[in-house]
């Protein structure tokens, strides 16, 4: 009803404050709903009360760890991990996905590894890189950029054969060279498809970060924080952790992607908002 | 403007059902100046000819030569409009994509963009420099295509169905407004269409093609005077002997201008 009530509102009054705060309604409400039900649940007592902590005890976890520094000192190398695996992967697998696009040689020798590669899940490299690169940060960032750049190759290259022929054609009417067509075509014109492969390579890359952390047995961050506080059955240390990650990547999505696309490909009209 | 030779050209298609014949054995000369329609049915080649002149396709025989150099691949003396409104890169602004080819061309910044903003003008898009190509309709994104063709100021311009899949109304308009660029820029035109009446109001001659394979039918001289009265006798009379020289190729009830 409320959400009915809310959409009907959008499309009818559009007037400022009023409106917003609808806005911000509606997207907290899927997670009011489902936090009370957590909160039930908690209270009903079906599981150990410290298998499943109510939302209060998770919340102070929350704060606490925070105020302490030890979450953002956690959140904080966890996501340099991300950043430099996702940098390696970004530069690697457009660099390659824009060559099998460009070049017939490339793409057969290229196409069949990578199409042999992508669907084995990243972890499933993980002790491989243990055992290559040793426990530690190492063995982290490399296989993020390593499973993280599957999606940045096939979308890079599949952008770049959807660039259209008409503006190959006009660009080489108009005396572009082979650098500066690349540059001025090629490039935005899959950029599109660049955007979606660093978007997916970036949810790789998370997905795979959290868990080699349980498994490097690197001295920090969020994954290791998870596992660790297992061990001692810190049910709220754990959501916390999760709540952070969520947080994150919210935030990456949102507040990174969605602009660049915004600037770019959306206000082009080549991708609908 | 230069003038320009087409000499024997020949081309085969290489398809999997075996060799198709594009064109065969084409000659005529274009006068420096002279708006010239390439008219014909579907599969006559003159797409493949206009192909062929632009550099994109290289015959199998045959020369073409622009003010006595032979076409060797394309080149910047010729400016190209496509039918496809895609033509326009959607990631640059109209002024942008008016400026590509003289940023190719290496002209400084506040030059090229002079030169840009002074070709909106002719073809009335002014104040749509600004503009992404997917704010602009059909009518406007083929007038900044004429823009961007014209820029960097080639010796020919060669359009290939420009208008076709415009509205007949503003179809229309885009003639007119074609004409007056025309008569202002004095460029060398070689136009294809498959509308008749849309090659009387322009060109001063016209080119019949024919199909299976691709032949010169017929060139005929139009001389009327300009501004052309689409609805006047003469006009009609030159359209009956064209629509003549395409037989039942023809149809006659496109939409007349």
């Amino acid at each position: 009803m409320q959400d009915a009530a809310s959409s009907i509102a959008a499309t009818t009054a559009p007037e400022g404050g009023a409106e917003r705060w609808r806005l911000i309604a509606r997207n907290v409400f899927p997670f009011a709903v489902v936090g009370t039900i957590w909160e039930i649940v908690a209270w009903m007592g079906i599981f150990p009360h410290r298998l499943f902590p109510t939302l209060e005890e998770v919340a102070l976890s929350f704060y606490q760890l925070s105020v302490a520094g030890i979450l953002p000192h956690h959140a904080i190398q966890t996501v340099l991990r991300l950043l430099t695996g996702f940098a390696l992967a970004a530069s690697v697998g457009v660099t390659i996905g824009v060559l099998m696009g460009r070049s017939r040689r490339a793409e057969d020798i290229l196409l069949p590894l990578v199409s042999i590669g992508a669907p084995i899940p990243g972890l499933a490299y993980a002790p491989l890189f243990l055992l290559w690169f040793g426990l530690g940060n190492v063995s982290a960032v490399l296989l993020v950029g390593f499973v993280a750049a599957f999606p940045i190759i096939f979308n890079s290259w599949t952008g770049v054969k959807a660039v259209k022929e008409i503006w190959l054609r006009s660009a080489q009417s108009m005396g572009a060279d082979d650098r500066r067509m690349f540059r001025h075509v090629i490039l935005p014109g899959a950029l599109p498809y660049i955007l979606t492969g660093l978007r997916l390579g970036l949810a790789q890359a998370w997905r795979v970060l959290v868990a080699i952390e349980m498994l490097a047995a690197v001295p920090w961050g969020l994954g290791w924080m998870i596992f660790g506080a297992r061990e001692f059955l810190n049910t709220d240390v754990m959501m916390a952790g999760i709540a952070v990650i969520g947080i994150i990547g919210l935030t990456l999505e949102k507040l990174v992607f969605q602009r660049i696309e915004n600037y770019t490909v959306v206000r082009w009209g080549m991708v609908t908002a | 403007m230069l003038p320009i030779e087409i000499r024997d050209v020949t081309l085969v298609y290489d398809t999997p059902g075996g060799k198709v014949p594009g064109v065969k054995n084409v000659s005529f000369n274009i006068g420096a100046s002279e708006f010239i329609c390439i008219v014909g049915p579907s599969g006559c080649g003159k797409s493949t000819l206009l192909n062929i002149i632009a550099g994109f396709l290289t015959p199998a025989a045959g020369e073409i030569r622009i003010g006595g150099k032979p076409v060797t691949g394309h080149g910047m003396d010729r400016g190209v409009v496509f039918q496809d409104f895609a033509q326009l890169f959607p990631w640059r602004t109209a002024l942008g994509n008016v400026t590509f080819g003289l940023e190719m061309k290496g002209v400084a910044k506040a030059e090229r963009e002079t030169i840009a903003r002074e070709q909106l003008r002719l073809v009335k898009l002014e104040k749509f420099t600004a503009s992404y190509p997917h704010h602009l309709s059909g009518g406007m994104q083929q007038r900044v295509a004429i823009a961007r063709a014209l820029a960097y100021n080639p010796a020919v311009l060669l359009m290939d169905e420009p208008f076709a899949a415009l509205d007949a109304l503003t179809r229309d308009d885009m003639q007119r407004l074609l004409a007056d660029v025309w008569r202002e820029t004095r460029k060398t035109v070689i136009y294809v269409t498959h509308n008749v009446a849309e090659a009387v109001y322009l060109a001063d001659r016209v080119i019949v093609m024919s199909p299976h394979p691709g032949t010169v039918k017929a060139e005929i001289k139009i001389d009327l005077p300009r501004p052309r009265d689409p609805l006047s006798v003469e006009f009609l009379e030159c359209q009956k002997e064209l629509l003549g020289y395409l037989g039942h190729n023809a149809n006659a009830n496109e939409p007349v201008n």
